[in-house]
This record gives structure tokens, sequence and C-alpha cells, in this order.
């Protein structure tokens, strides 16, 4: 319902009507939102072990880190038993978000904090991309079709938590990389590699709202333990990722200071008054130039007149 | 016409077989290489100097094309039609480099035709890639004229002067849509970039701004084809162009200061910081100097006066293009962004290849109208 209260912003019009048309896809998606799936982080269980980071790249087939000075193959097949065991044993701490590691764990002082991708509710990469290569799905997860993608890097300029990576050293077709919420998996009734392998539950899988109201329960029921707040319940809209914390989100590099409104409203607004734009200004164009034309004739017949005499 | 069989090598042609050469290394190096090799982007700082530059400024010093269109079609002002066609021409080759540019930014070049069958109208880059393809096509049919007559061709200019009217009106406001959506492009990005630079009213400023800058440009250009070239300086219309800069910038600096105010931006100057020092320089480079010496009569009325203050007025403006999308989003990025020569040489290429395309055009096409066979009015 969050889209309709914004574009209440702007008046009632043709021009609204119409973008609103051709951009129903996105609201539909906003009245499934209330069902769709999610992941709650709570920092305070994480212990820091990488089993995550492990798993996501077994599922995304990226290369594994060294482990006891060796670099690991990666197995293609697992089932999801010998995943957990295989992820638990592979554990990879650390690093940075990158072409080839689309979730980490970092160490923000004394606290261990999963960066992937937030999976916005109303997300901006999806806004941004002029060929339409990333989409929101219903079932919550925020996907990207390399097919269609022809490299702009608008999404990774506009994205307010810096999480879609590129493929900066392919040549002919670099991709963005970014976490897919294990789509495909979902789509084989499993859950993300991520929350599948966690050892102690720091990340958990369900609907939206339930992990919402599980957020509430734990900081109610705890609250000395927790800053009284849901990180990914109201930024930007509202996100697919939720994150519980001890500490100020800001000291867990989650920025503080992102708008409380989906961003894409942002352009929107501007970009919804073309349709009004078009057409006045044609006619303001074409009225100038009659009249300044007309000026001309006139003067031009004046002076005719003036040589007859 | 006396210019010789082998072109003598004067130092301007040195250098420009330098930069050419340095740039086609960079090509090879990025196509064979990638983005990753070629240029200091990563994924904190995605966008660099080929948006920033080639990109930003690049679209904004074409903008003498439309304003004067504008000028001489709709307003009918007459007496600038000896400079609408270096001006036309101008945008038309600014924007074809743009495009040229942006191959090599796209990751893959090759598709760089998805966003005509391949939609997202809630994309304002979606929105610039169509203004764009459309205003070069308007920019090449607002140029045949001078191909058709260097040619004879009778008919095809027949046909091309019926429509425009049309034509004109097309690309002021495809230009006007653009221009503002370059800035649009930002408004995604409110807890990025500086508060000295993100306001709602990017669009608006990006469009005026190119407005001023346009009229810049076109004094710019007068000035450096007149000397280049031993053309008289039309001195009269160029001090009307000055006062025109005036009343565009003046309008610029009131609502830029009005909005800075507003916002609470201004707090801001008390840190020192590098964001500070070129928010002071773009302004006073773009705005508090050049602004006050447009009212001084003999700086505007002197063809060397006005060069100069438009000489100012361009630094500020790509300043601004510069600050708005590299600058102003490196502390939040927590990342510094310098270009790798590569990325210099195939901007300065660009930018080579630009003049030597304006030089041969003006040598060998009728662009300067007075030398044309049939006069306005």
């Amino acid at each position: 319902m969050l889209k309709f209260s914004a574009f209440r912003v702007l008046p009632e019009g043709v021009a609204e009507n119409f973008i609103r048309d051709i951009v129903s896809s996105a609201s539909a998606i906003g009245d499934a939102q209330s069902m769709s799936k999610a992941i709650l982080v709570d920092t305070t269980k994480c212990i820091g072990c990488g089993a995550c980071v492990a798993a996501c790249k077994v599922v995304n087939g990226l290369p594994l880190g060294t482990v006891d000075g060796q670099k690991d193959p990666v197995p293609t097949t697992l089932s999801d038993n010998d995943l957990v065991t295989f992820a638990q044993s592979h554990g990879e701490p650390g690093g940075v978000l990158s072409a080839e590691a689309l979730n980490v764990v970092e160490t923000r002082g004394a606290v261990f904090v999963r960066r992937f991708c937030m999976h916005c509710l109303d997300p901006t990469c999806v806004s941004v991309c002029p060929v339409g290569a990333l989409r929101k799905t219903a079932a919550g997860p925020v996907i990207y079709d390399a097919d269609k993608c022809m490299g702009c890097r608008y999404c990774m300029m506009a994205c307010p938590f810096g999480v879609p990576r590129y493929e900066w050293h392919v040549v002919l077709t670099p991709k963005i990389r970014k976490c897919t919420m294990c789509a495909p998996r979902q789509a084989k009734g499993l859950q993300p590699a991520c929350t599948t392998v966690c050892p102690v539950q720091a990340g958990i899988f369900g609907e939206r709202e339930e992990l919402l109201a599980e957020a509430e329960s734990r900081l109610k029921q705890n609250p000395a333990s927790y800053a009284q707040h849901i990180y990914g319940k109201e930024e930007v809209g509202g996100t697919s990722v939720l994150y519980l914390s001890a500490v100020p989100f800001e000291q867990l590099g989650l920025p503080a200071n992102v708008p409380h409104d989906p961003l894409p409203m942002y352009t929107y607004r501007v970009l919804s008054e073309i349709p009004r734009l078009v057409p006045l200004g044609s006619v303001l164009l074409g009225g100038i130039w009659w009249i300044t034309n007309r000026r001309k004739e006139v003067r031009e017949a004046e002076r005719e007149a003036g040589k007859g005499k | 016409m006396t210019w010789n069989k082998l072109p003598k090598l004067t130092f301007w042609r040195a250098v420009l077989i330098v930069i050419l050469a340095a740039g086609f290394y960079s090509t090879v190096l990025r196509f064979v290489k990638g983005l990753g090799a070629a240029t200091a982007l990563t994924d904190r700082f995605p966008w660099g100097l080929w948006i920033g530059f080639d990109v930003l400024c690049g679209v904004g010093l074409a903008a003498g094309g439309f304003t004067l269109a504008a000028i001489v079609y709709v307003f009918h002002l007459e007496r600038f039609r000896p400079i609408l066609r270096p001006s036309i021409l101008t945008a038309f080759l600014g924007y074809a480099l743009v495009a040229v540019a942006l191959l090599y930014d796209l990751g893959r070049p090759y598709r760089i035709w998805h966003p005509l069958v391949m939609w997202n109208p809630r994309s304002v880059m979606f929105e610039v890639a169509w203004c764009v393809m459309l205003y070069l096509t308007v920019l090449a049919l607002e140029f045949s004229p001078v191909v058709f007559e260097r040619f004879r061709l009778e008919r095809p200019l027949r046909i091309i002067k019926m429509f425009t009217i049309p034509l004109v009106i097309a690309g002021v406001l495809l230009s006007t849509l653009h221009q503002s959506s370059l800035g649009s492009l930002f408004l995604i990005v409110p807890s990025k970039l500086h508060p000295y630079w993100y306001s709602p009213l990017l669009p608006v400023f990006f469009f005026i701004s190119a407005v001023g800058v346009g009229i810049a440009m076109v004094v710019f250009e007068s000035h450096l084809s007149a000397r280049a070239f031993g053309r008289e300086i039309e001195v009269p219309l160029l001090e009307v162009l000055g006062r025109a800069m005036a009343v565009v910038l003046g309008i610029y600096g009131l609502l830029r200061f009005q909005d800075l105010w507003s916002r609470g931006a201004l707090t801001y100057l008390r840190e020192p910081s590098t964001e500070t020092v070129l928010f002071c320089l773009e302004i006073a480079l773009g705005l508090l100097i050049p602004l006050p010496l447009l009212f001084v009569r003999r700086l505007r009325e002197g063809p060397d006066g006005l060069f100069a203050i438009s000489v100012l007025v361009i630094s500020g403006f790509l300043l601004n293009r510069l600050n708005v999308s590299i600058t102003g989003l490196e502390y939040s990025a927590h990342a510094h962004y310098f270009p790798k020569w590569t990325e210099v040489a195939v901007t300065l290429s660009i930018v080579g290849v630009g003049f030597l395309l304006f030089a041969l055009a003006i040598r060998y096409l009728g662009v300067f109208e007075s030398e044309a066979p049939q006069p306005a009015s």
C-alpha cells in the first residue's frame, strides 16, 4: 500500500494513470509484498563462522577461498545435508563483497555482520535499470537477467546499500553480480543456502510478516540485548532482509541516513511530469513561433506597401 | 584557399598526434583487456571520467545548438543566423562523440540498442537514452542542408526545409528533457551525494546551467573560429549574448543559493574538506566571478573580455558536472577515484577528434552561412 500513498503526492491526472499503467507490474508487487519471503539476520547471534559465505559460493559456482593454503575445488552438486557439512567445515569469515563474493561476514568491533543484497520491496536498482534487466519477484528476491544488461552500471551507482558488484575483468560479457536470495533454490521449494547452513540460526528464512513479528518479540523479550529498531522494516520503504543488532546500526556499516520513502519515488515525481510537459512545450514553442513569424510577415508586408507608394 | 597538399606539422597538430596515439593504445587496452584494465573504476566507484566528463559535460557543452536554434527559428532573431550553423555542427559532433564515449563505458557496448526494444519507463537512464538518440537524429537533419547544399541536392534540400520548424521545436523539447534528466539521474542518490550538490532541484539546475553554458560555448566557438579562419567576430551579436548570459547566470545563481540556504547546506562551509574547496571553486569560477564581470560594459562589449568570461563560465560548468558525478559521491563511497591515464587519453582523443572534425567541416562544407549562396532575409 506504500506505493499508493506515495502516488498521492501527485495530483490525479491523465499522465499519472498513463505511467501507472505502464509500471503496473511494480504495483502488483506492492500487493504481494505482505506474502513474500524474507531473511532475518540477528547479529547478536552470529558467531562469525562464515559457513554462509562458503554455502553461497558453492550454490553460485564461485571460487572458494584457500583453506590450509590449498584452493578447494568447488563441489558442483551437493545434497542439502552435504551442503551443511561442507559449508560448516569450509567457513570463510571476512572478505568484502565482490563479483566473487555475494555474501560476506564483516567484523565490526566485537560484532559480526553479514552483508548481502537487501532485496528492497521497491528496489532502486530495478527502477533505474534502463532495459529492465533487474526485477523484483512476487516471491521476494530481486533477480537479474544478464541477457538484457548492457553494462551501464547505473544500478551500482543508485543502490543505497552499495550492493551490486561488477565483473570488471571480464572483457566481452561482464555481468552485474549480487545475491539472488537463492531464487533458483526457492523455486525448488528449498531455503536460501546461507540460512540452511547457519549453525546458530543467526539468519532465518520465512514470510516477511512472520519474521517482522519474530523480530518484534525478540526486541520485547530481551530489551537489554537489542537496539530497539528493526533495520529494513521501513528503510527505503522496507526491505526483504531485516537486521537486529545490539549496537547502533551505523556501527555495522548499514547506512543510517537512508530515507524511509522508496527511492524510485524521487525520480518518478520528475519523470511523471514528462507526458504533461511535451504537449505543453510544443504548443508554447509553436505559439511563440507563430507570433514572431506573423510579426515578421506584417513587417515585410508593410515594407512592400511602403515601396509601392 | 591556400593550403598545401601536405599539411604542415604545427605545434597543435603534433599535440593531437600524441593524444591520438595514446588514445589508440587505450582503446586497444579497453576492448582487449576490459574496463578493469583500462580504468580506475571499482565496485565502490562504478562511474568515472567517461560518464562525468565525456557524457555529462559533452551533452552540456553541446547545448549551444538548441539554444541558438530556438533563438533563430522560434524567436525569429534573424541576426543570429550567421552563427547558427557552427553551433548546430558543434552540437551534432558533441552528441555523436557522447555516443562514442558510451561505447567505451558500457560493459557490453554491442547492446547499446537494447533500450529501443527493452523498456523501463521508470528509469531516468531510459529516458535519457531515448532523448539522446532522437536528438542526435534531429541534429543530423538540422545540419543536413549544409551537406545538401554542398552537393547541390535540390530536392532533399527543399523537403528538409519544409520540416525546419517542427524539427527545431522537437529539438528544443528533447534537449530540455534530457539536459534536465541528466540532473534527474542523481535524484536517486539522496543518501550518497554530498548536500552541496544533492537537491530536489537538480533537473532544474542542470537545465538552466546548460542554457548558460550553451551561450558561453557559442561565444567561445565564434571566437576560436574567427581566429583560426581569419573571420571577423560578430561583436554586436556577442554583446547581446553576453547580456543573455548575465540573465541566465543570475537566475541560476539566485535559485542555487536559495536552495543551498533552505536546505541548510551552507553550514558545511565551516568544514574544511575537499568538497568545500571544490564547491567554492565551482561557485567562484562559474558564478561569482563571471556574473559581476558581465555587468562591466567594457568587458562585455570587447571580444576578448567576453571570451575570457565565457571560459570562466565553461570551467565552472565542467567543475559542477564533475562534482555532481564524482567528487560529491566520494565521501559516501568511502573511496577515492582518480582516473587512470588511459581514461584521460580516451577522453582527450575524443575531444581532439571533435576539434578535427569541426575544422574539416568548416573547410569543406559551407558552415558559415554568409558564405553560402542564399542569404537569410
